[in-house]
């Protein structure tokens, strides 16, 4: 993880539409924003990793999504006479994040993930193509020649969510979703591209695939991309592919 | 079958029943990077188990789903059953649910059939002692990791069992031979309020919903279906539609969040739910209420009752004292 909170960066600004709400009984979230970005993305990692560092009582887990962090905790390490679990929470992060947020080392690695585009391994390049009224090619070119930022990782273990995608590729998730959609493949949706670390359902739109195993249990991180870092992907062939796919669990 | 070795605590698989995983408390700190939460499906039950043998709540405990297995140990162990009665029973005798027992070595601990609940926790005092992974014993099929070999228990699987202080108690057990009958609470059943009705909290897309459905959701029936899984508990009913199409940004799930994917039944994610979702959320389930659902079985009718945020916090804290004042009991008595 790219997350432990750096001394001497400079403190983040704090949207002032900021909020936080409960998610049930035994979680919070920090509302940072509305819209997916780059900017926004840094700051949900900033405030992760000093929700993170800051180590609250009761807190057993803080998750970064792509415009929120959930604060998960447990309400028995708060005292009764002193009100509501979740107020109490609320007004500790308020003050953790009232203090500034440091930002964190600039921008992560950048990592060279080879994609096999179109035919089997993309069976919605074309249908992509068609929406956004360019060529197979073209839309190739438009996803792998910008890197993206990894945002987040859900869904499944190591299953890394990354944009901003070029805007010229705006499609939404697919209306019907596939009830197969095979490990490694490269999708796109909503201006967010993912790649499917296990075979699973999905509505996303697929170009590609990567032979790469982007999550492995014995590697320290089990990740083989981390927040924060910059993923660009590289078009390779069918038999490039085939030769370089790696093992999944 | 492997031999046992001599002074290794071990228990011997000799039938799996349909679905059984060691469960902790949970895989935290991780979400972060996509891995869930996992953990037992009725936590109530996980941990009363584990108190009932003088374990630490976060002690990896056997979840069985709809039929347990045939288990032996190659030690006297002391055990603890929770949650669903499948007619557990040990040389023909009966095995209480919600109480120690002393089960002696090579005796074969079985279940029969169900009479009541979905899911049975066995606890063994000292715990299961299988390699964490990502810091838990939680098993997670379907990322093929934790608790035994990242799979339900198979024919033939010997597993590791953490080693235990002995107590007064247990020799003394050891010596009558009869199940234990420690001076408990006497309601250790769930914290139930009307059976089948789950309480929630409205969730941020409540007011997304046209009336009709938020009015369907409070006062019509739910069937549990037969998609259910530790991933969601899916219900079929009335279709909850919303006002207009909503397009969500993934935001954080929790145990007990209701969503409602666009053909309008419900799902309540459970243990082993992915970590954000961007399916529009009608509320959250009461943790208190939970251990619930958690027991019931594709079929089964349920209705949902809107409460207040204050309300849940305090259901919980409630369910929180009672389990605590019990657990509290059961760790006296082993003394």
């Amino acid at each position: 993880m790219n997350l432990q909170a750096t001394e001497n960066r400079p403190l983040l600004a704090m949207p002032a539409d900021g909020s936080i709400e409960p998610v049930g009984d035994r979680c919070l979230m920090v509302r940072l924003g509305a819209q997916v970005d780059e900017a926004l993305s840094r700051l949900v990692h900033a405030v992760a990793a000093r929700l993170l560092d800051a180590a609250l009582p009761g807190v057993v887990d803080v998750v970064p999504a792509f415009t929120t962090v959930a604060v998960y905790f447990q309400p028995l390490a708060f005292r009764a006479v002193q009100g509501l679990p979740s107020v109490q929470l609320t007004r500790q992060i308020e003050q953790v994040l009232a203090a500034g947020v440091p930002a964190l080392a600039s921008a992560g690695r950048l990592v060279e993930i080879p994609a096999c585009y179109g035919g089997e391994y993309g069976p919605d390049l074309e249908d992509v193509a068609r929406q956004c009224q360019l060529s197979p090619e073209e839309v190739v070119t438009l996803h792998s020649s910008r890197p993206l930022t990894v945002y987040a990782f859900f869904f499944s273990p190591g299953n890394a969510f990354a944009g901003p995608v070029d805007v010229r590729l705006q499609v939404k998730r697919r209306p019907t979703p596939r009830t197969r959609v095979e490990a490694g493949s490269v999708a796109i949706a909503n201006g967010i591209s993912s790649i499917y670390q296990t075979t699973s359902p999905g509505g996303w739109n697929l170009l590609g695939r990567t032979p790469w195993n982007m999550f492995d249990i014995t590697a320290d991180p089990p990740t083989r991309v981390q927040l924060g870092d910059r993923i660009q992907f590289r078009p390779i062939t069918p038999e490039e592919f085939r030769d370089t796919v790696e093992a999944r669990p | 079958m492997s031999r046992v070795v001599k002074n290794k605590p071990v228990m011997k698989v000799e039938r799996p029943g349909m679905y059984s995983l060691l469960q902790d408390l949970g895989r935290l700190g991780h979400q972060l990077i996509g891995v869930p939460v996992n953990g037992p499906m009725d936590e109530w039950s996980h941990r009363l188990a584990n108190a009932l043998v003088g374990n630490p709540a976060d002690a990896a405990v056997l979840e069985c789903t709809l039929t347990g297995p045939r288990v032996s140990f190659g030690q006297d162990v002391l055990i603890a059953l929770c949650g669903a009665d499948l007619q557990a029973s040990a040389e023909g005798r009966p095995v209480p649910l919600q109480r120690p027992v002393m089960l002696r070595a090579g005796v074969a601990l079985e279940f029969g059939e169900r009479r009541a609940g979905a899911r049975v926790y066995l606890a063994v005092r000292g715990g299961f002692a299988t390699e964490p992974v990502l810091g838990s014993r939680s098993t997670y099929v379907r990322g093929g990791l934790g608790g035994f070999q990242g799979r339900a228990l198979k024919k033939g699987d010997v597993l590791p069992l953490g080693a235990a202080e002995e107590t007064p108690l247990a020799e003394l057990l050891r010596d009558s031979g009869l199940p234990m009958l420690a001076d408990l609470p006497r309601a250790l059943t769930l914290p139930a309020h009307l059976p089948g009705r789950l309480r929630f909290v409205p969730g941020p897309h409540w007011a997304h919903f046209t009336d009709e459905a938020k009015d369907a959701f409070t006062t019509l029936p739910y069937r549990v279906s037969q998609e259910t899984d530790r991933m969601g508990a899916r219900l079929s009913g009335q279709a909850l539609k919303l006002k207009a199409p909503l397009e969500l940004v993934s935001e954080a799930t929790v145990f007990g969040t209701v969503q409602v994917p666009p053909d309008g039944q419900p799902i309540v994610l459970m243990a082993d739910r992915q970590s954000a979702g961007g399916y529009p959320k009608i509320g959250y389930v009461c943790s208190a209420d939970l251990p619930l659902l958690a027991q019931s079985l594709p079929g089964d009718v349920l209705g949902f009752e809107p409460v207040t945020q204050q309300a849940a916090e305090e259901l919980w804290l409630a369910s929180e004292t009672r389990l605590g004042a019990a657990c509290a009991k059961a760790a006296r008595s082993l003394r």
